[in-house]
């Protein structure tokens, strides 16, 4: 662990659609400046093993190098981290923080045109909260009310920068699905269709059946044109099912609500009839009964700690889910689905190294490199390695425990968040901005 | 009538036996362990001994004399404290949230309630007990959902036993008094009713409370009459008893300073005109919540009252710091008030530690924080006689583990409650076990 990596300043990173993702960082984003040597931390990598006595050299908004002895060039910031342990950004693979109430469009069970950030609140004061808990990256979902809800944004937790400065660069389109309790709760309540899990799916089916019309329509017209037909008639756009295509040509990662292990049989079956893929199930309180299945699919999870019990189809919820599913081979992440969990993921993951056993590795896994797998950012962000975006947590405490609180968090090389400073304790904010 | 007889009988039986089983129960010895007395500091390779449900004996291994007969377990590396105990949860109210039948956690067709005893709904099978409990919650308060100003009267309970009536050790223990706004009824216009102001819930509390000083005077006028000469009597006929109301009833305990309001606010505003009621009707309280009323801790402080402090996770509003209600019990610790956590819940009761652990980390001293799930929540509640220390001659209320008892990451290896040890599973075992194998 002694190895010093002075890499290139950015990896060439591939990333999965990036080009109809958001935006790649503009000119005013890249334009991170930072020259931080951040010395004498116990960093714990997530990737290989943690380093005692640890430095991270960050240029320009990257990890530059990760060792021990690093040197600061002249002119650098250095920080020392005065012995305290270093870990990745938090990353949470479930929020609905910054949506106001704009979390579900519930007046219908098909709408995967809503598209997130025209609610996306970014002065909310919850993406403050959750970046003085350490979380850097969050992925915002449409709500569970329809069984193919909205798309999500991928923000980091700059507050303060400025909305379109919080869009992580270049992250990749999610889709919200969700079935089960909600979806019939909402519309059976209407006496709406659907009102039963027969509903929700017949539902979910039709949906994809007109996608495939939609995509034979146009590829027909393209054909003709293609022949040199004058008289091939324009088909309409349908931002509905154009969605939906982007769903089938694999352009959208799909992110389904779901609870009960029958349901995520399911789910897993649909998508191979109409073959896309499934990224992740979320809360999958009841994966553990089915792990292998899921594994064998390379279907994450992204589930509670220990929530349970709040409705039916949580009610077999236990706290050795993320453990159990873990050593069957699925990908686990521990998200927050709440602005107050949001606050203390890590907290959350060392749950899992009391219910099963979990080692630290794998216990912080769940919180950075497995959510930002679930989201699609995994090159970017999620470990400490050189190349990766420089955003990190210097922590008071053992961040695995009761007692561990961020005391610096970085975003881009730049400090965000310092507990030191008085006031909100955000160095690049200022109240009313 | 004979068959009557048989099943009184049996009841009766049924009473007799189970002191009896206690009784003739084996000394146990917890030995090797690290003792976390919480009355008397930390006792290294202590020794605690449990006979007939009972700490008959705490000290270190020179001091302590291990019975002949005992069953002595090695507890080496571990550590053993106090049962918890959770100084506010809706426990045996409720089972599945979204399951209305399953609840039974308000009775939202007033807004004063007292009469509303949780005991009577307390379902001591909840499938929610053994799992709260596997995390060293051994006692709790049961009470209300907050939304009425009075929604009835606590229970305090221990988390195990073979009945509701053998965990409800103390009914009708405290009553919540909820000035947070949360009981207006003012949902939306068409569905707005009185009281749908905070005026409204102070003036429905001051009637409500009159008219049980009215009551009581009735009453009191009653029974003078009754003790009056008999010549009295002949000429104006016997005196007729005021109506039994059961409501104003269930208020005079209050009102007479016996029991004890668990006074609930959290802006500085409703703290002052909740106290100011009290006052009005001399009530004696302890406070809740509190969890936005950092402005005024000096004026708290100046109460001489407990808190009830939190939820510390309660969000801060948009002006404060994030740790404007994470800082809040070091806050009240620094200035001389007595808290105590509660869970303000009933799924993850067991998550009670964890809160108390966390508020270290924004400056409450590690030991205050046990104090603070274990004696000081046992003196509010009056129980210290009983519980919330390693203490001879209390309720052997136990717990062994095998760090930290407020640390996320320890695991809890072993419960005693009334001396019983008490089998390390629960709903949830059951699955990881059904599913963990194969």
């Amino acid at each position: 662990m002694n190895r010093i990596t002075i890499g290139s300043a950015f990896l060439s990173v591939t990333i999965v659609a990036a080009s109809a993702g958001q935006p790649a960082a503009s000119a005013a984003q890249s334009a991170a400046h930072n020259d931080v040597l951040i010395n004498n931390a116990v960093v714990m990598t997530v990737t290989h093993g943690n380093i005692q006595n640890g430095s991270i050299y960050i240029k320009d908004g990257k990890i530059a190098a990760v060792g021990r002895n690093l040197k600061a060039p002249a002119g650098a910031t250095v920080i020392d981290a005065g012995g305290k342990y270093l870990t990745p950004g938090i990353i949470d693979s479930h929020s609905h923080i910054a949506l106001d109430d704009d979390v579900n469009e519930a007046t219908s069970p098909v709408t995967p045109q809503m598209m997130m950030i025209d609610a996306f609140d970014y002065q909310d004061k919850a993406i403050y909260r959750g970046l003085a808990g350490g979380v850097t990256t969050s992925l915002l979902l449409h709500g569970s009310a329809n069984m193919i809800g909205g798309q999500a944004i991928v923000i980091k937790h700059k507050y303060g920068a400025g909305r379109d400065a919080m869009l992580f660069p270049g992250a990749p389109r999610s889709i919200k699905f969700a079935s089960g309790e909600n979806p019939k709760r909402v519309y059976g309540s209407k006496d709406q269709l659907p009102s039963s899990r027969m509903g929700n799916f017949a539902v979910q089916r039709e949906a994809l059946v007109q996608a495939q019309d939609y995509m034979r329509e146009w590829a027909g017209y393209e054909a003709k044109v293609k022949r040199g037909d004058k008289d091939a008639k324009l088909p309409k756009h349908d931002l509905k099912l154009e969605a939906l295509a982007d769903v089938l040509r694999g352009k959208l990662l799909v992110q389904i609500h779901c609870y009960r292990a029958d349901e995520l049989l399911t789910e897993m079956e649909i998508a191979k009839e109409f073959g896309y893929k499934v990224r992740a199930f979320h809360h999958a309180l009841e994966a553990y009964k089915v792990a292998d299945k899921l594994a064998a699919n390379d279907v994450a999870i992204a589930t509670f700690a220990d929530w349970w019990g709040y409705k039916n189809e949580a009610w077999d919820a236990i706290p050795w889910n993320a453990v159990i599913s873990m050593r069957k081979g699925v990908r686990v992440a521990i998200k927050s689905d709440s602005d107050d969990l949001a606050r203390r993921l890590n907290q959350e993951a060392a749950k899992t190294m009391r219910y099963g056993g979990a080692t630290e590795e794998e216990a912080l896994r769940m919180i950075t490199l497995n959510p930002a797998w679930i989201i699609g950012v995994e090159n970017r962000v999620g470990s400490i390695e050189v190349g990766k975006d420089a955003d990190l947590v210097i922590w008071d405490g053992y961040p695995l425990s009761s007692y561990g609180v961020p005391e610096k968090v970085l975003i881009d090389g730049d400090v965000y968040f310092d507990r030191s400073l008085p006031g909100f304790g955000m160095p690049r904010y200022k109240e009313g901005e | 009538m004979k068959r009557t007889l048989t099943v009184l009988g049996m009841t009766i039986l049924i009473c007799v036996v189970l002191p009896g089983s206690a009784s003739a129960q084996q000394a146990i010895v917890l030995k090797g362990g690290k003792l976390l007395t919480v009355s008397h500091g930390t006792i290294e390779n202590g020794v605690l001994v449990i006979e007939n449900g009972k700490i008959t004996a705490v000290g270190s291994a020179e001091e302590v004399k291990i019975p002949a007969n005992a069953r002595v377990q090695d507890v080496s590396g571990m550590t053993v404290y106090p049962g918890l105990i959770d100084s506010e949860s809706y426990l045996g109210l409720t089972e599945i949230s979204a399951e209305q039948m399953t609840n039974d956690l308000i009775e939202l067709s007033d807004e004063i309630m007292p009469h509303m005893h949780v005991y009577d709904a307390f379902h001591a099978e909840s499938e929610l007990i053994p799992v709260a409990r596997l995390n060293g919650i051994t006692n709790a308060i049961v009470a209300p959902e907050n939304k009425d100003t009075l929604p009835g009267q606590d229970s305090f309970i221990q988390l195990d036993g073979k009945s509701s009536q053998e965990m409800l050790l103390v009914r009708d223990v405290a009553m919540p008094l909820n000035f947070t706004g949360e009981q207006r009824r003012n949902e939306s216009w068409e569905k707005r009713k009185f009281p749908s102001t905070r005026m409204g819930l102070a003036a429905q509390l001051r009637q409500a409370f009159l008219d049980a000083q009215h009551y009581a005077q009735d009453w009191a006028d009653y029974e003078k009459k009754k003790s009056e000469k008999a010549d009295d009597k002949e000429k104006k006929g016997p005196p007729s008893p005021p109506k039994h109301d059961l409501k104003l009833d269930a208020l005079l305990p209050y009102l007479q300073g016996k029991k004890t309001i668990v006074l609930a606010a959290q802006e500085p505003s409703d703290l002052a005109a909740a106290v100011n009621l009290a006052r009005e009707f001399n009530l004696k309280f302890v406070l809740n919540h509190i969890s936005h009323s950092q402005p005024v801790l000096d004026y708290v402080a100046s109460l001489k009252a407990p808190v009830i402090v939190g939820p510390i996770y309660e969000a801060p509003k948009p002006q404060e710091r994030y740790d404007a209600v994470y800082s809040l019990p070091a806050q009240l610790y620094k200035r001389g008030v007595k808290i105590a956590f509660a869970s303000y819940d009933a799924h993850n009761v067991r998550n009670l530690p964890y809160a108390a652990g966390y508020a270290t980390a924004f400056g409450l001293p590690r030991d205050e924080a046990l104090k603070a799930v274990t004696l000081n929540a046992a003196e509010i509640w009056g129980v210290d006689g009983n519980l919330g220390s390693l203490d001879a001659g209390k309720t052997a209320n136990v717990v062994v583990a095998n760090g930290d008892p407020l640390d996320i990451s320890t695991d809890v290896k072993q419960v005693f409650i009334d001396g019983r040890q008490i089998p390390m599973t629960s709903r949830q075992t059951r699955l990881r076990d059904e599913y963990s194998g194969h």
